[in-house]
């Protein structure tokens, strides 16, 4: 019967010949290839001196974004904290005071604004969920520590430096 | 016996002790720089310039590493175990001719600790004396993976010590004699004796492979049956000892193949060089060439072949080298009786 595929391939078992049985031509044939690989080009990658690019829809490292003006654009909704799958994201809301316009876009933003990196699984809903197109995850690979207390991110680590 | 030839020899001891230490360690290296090669990898580079210091890193490693032997271990055969491997390893350089005579100071300094007459049935004696370290390592373990190890590392030696003794004694029924200077020197020019015993190489080669724990048979340790075979409990510079004597073993074997087979330290247009010292002094270099190109090809088969099923290896040993090395030595001794030596 003819396979759909026309890949199937009859294996069949016979009596190994003299040349085979004795193995050395097997054995000269493998070393041939082996030194085949032995000059071939590297493949590898030296990672932490030179780093392959991440693609475009890579979700790495959250930040917190800026306004054109400078100003924090989160107002403390908890839509993100909301979605969030692994309940990785808290924050504590809080009223902007007079004079504070520069910093704050609207009326309520996020004194404390955490995200638990052990619990995040990265998957971009915060993103997806932010009204305010306040958070992205466009950063680098989450960096190893020792301390779990290292990794809850607050608001020093997550917000984007203000460009002048 | 005087002054200056107990100096003499002290110094070629150590020199010797010490180039083949170093020797073994960098094959540590070049092994895994070279599994890396073969595998399309970089192989270690991170400790000094491409790795060099890793041997070093290594050794560091192993001797600060926690010092481990079970409640219910031997203790005195567990020490002895790795220390009789390493001393094996280490004393069967000595009738190993380095090159030829030398003369310094009006005095004919000999590149070989000892010229005895039976140096090869020496290297054969502590060859199989070597196997002891593992046995008894193995033994004194107490732990069943252990043992099994090194009762096969023991039947593996024994199997394949035969076969190659017979191929050894096809080549000398060639050269007449048992001392490997003079083994040597017959092969002056390229009158190697590869050239006149190629199946008696292919059978000594394959030994010497079994002798010294290398893939393919490297059934003594073959993690995927026995852990870590005959060094399971063992670690710090115990375990350092057993993987640092095969490496010795490399070497070591590699110098025999070189000298009994591929001419030792002898080259081409040898005779044309008027100064002696000179002479011997690119013999040496010319014979270590030959030593690290064996060294590679022993890298280079473990990278490349997979290793023997147990009873394959039993098979091989028995039904093919053993009956192929009398065909050998009746061969050779057929050419013999036809055309002379």
């Amino acid at each position: 019967m003819n396979s759909l595929t026309n890949r199937k391939k009859v294996l069949e078992s016979k009596q190994m010949n003299f040349w085979e049985r004795i193995y050395l031509p097997a054995i000269i044939n493998g070393l041939s290839i082996t030194m085949k690989h032995f000059f071939k080009k590297r493949t590898t990658v030296y990672y932490p001196e030179e780093k392959r690019s991440f693609s475009e829809n890579f979700r790495g490292l959250h930040s917190l974004k800026r306004d054109e003006n400078g100003a924090e654009r989160c107002t403390a909704c908890g839509l993100c904290a909301l979605s969030c799958p692994a309940e990785a994201i808290t924050m504590t809301a809080a009223e902007r005071k007079p004079g504070e316009e520069h910093l704050y876009r609207e009326e309520k933003y996020a004194s404390v604004y955490e995200i638990n990196m052990l619990r995040c699984i990265f998957c971009g809903f915060c993103e997806e969920a932010c009204p305010k197109a306040a958070i992205y995850l466009d950063g680098d690979i989450a960096k190893a520590g020792y301390i779990r207390d290292e990794f809850i991110f607050g608001k020093d680590k997550l917000t984007e430096p203000v460009i002048k | 016996m005087d002054i200056a030839f107990i100096i003499e020899k002290l110094i070629l001891i150590s020199a010797i002790l010490g180039i083949s230490l170093v020797i073994a360690m960098y094959t540590t290296l070049a092994e895994r720089k070279f599994a890396g090669f073969f595998q399309d990898r970089v192989g270690p580079n991170r400790a000094g310039p491409w790795g060099l210091l890793q041997p070093l890193a290594d050794g560091v490693k192993l001797f600060t590493k926690e010092e481990i032997i079970p409640t219910h271990a031997s203790t005195f055969l567990f020490v002895l175990g790795p220390s009789l491997s390493m001393f094996t390893a280490c004393i069967t350089t000595a009738v190993i001719p380095w090159g030829q005579d030398l003369f310094l100071f009006g005095r004919q300094i000999s590149l070989q600790v000892a010229d005895i007459n039976v140096g090869v049935l020496y290297v054969f004696g502590v060859v199989s004396l070597g196997v002891y370290g593992v046995m008894i390592g193995g033994w004194a373990s107490n732990n069943k993976f252990s043992l099994l190890a090194a009762v096969r590392s023991a039947s593996q030696n024994i199997s394949y010590e035969i076969a190659m003794g017979l191929s050894i004694i096809a080549l000398l029924m060639m050269t007449g004699t048992l001392s490997l200077r003079e083994i040597s020197e017959q092969q002056s020019g390229m009158n190697w004796n590869v050239f006149y015993q190629p199946l008696g190489f292919l059978i000594f080669m394959i030994c010497s492979f079994a002798e010294t724990n290398r893939t393919p048979f490297d059934l003594p340790e073959c993690e995927t049956e026995l852990v870590g075979g005959h060094h399971t409990e063992y670690s710090s510079m115990k375990l350092g000892f057993y993987l640092f004597a095969e490496y010795i073993n490399m070497f070591v074997s590699s110098a025999i193949m070189a000298s009994l087979y591929f001419g030792g330290y002898n080259y081409p247009f040898m005779h044309l060089i008027s100064n002696p010292n000179i002479a011997a002094l690119i013999g040496v270099a010319v014979f270590f060439t030959k030593i690290l190109l064996f060294i590679f090809f022993f890298i280079w088969v473990r990278w490349t072949v997979p290793r023997f099923r147990y009873d394959q290896l039993m098979k091989l040993g028995w039904k093919v080298l053993i009956p192929l090395a009398i065909v050998n030595i009746a061969l050779t001794g057929t050419g013999i009786l036809i055309f002379g030596k």
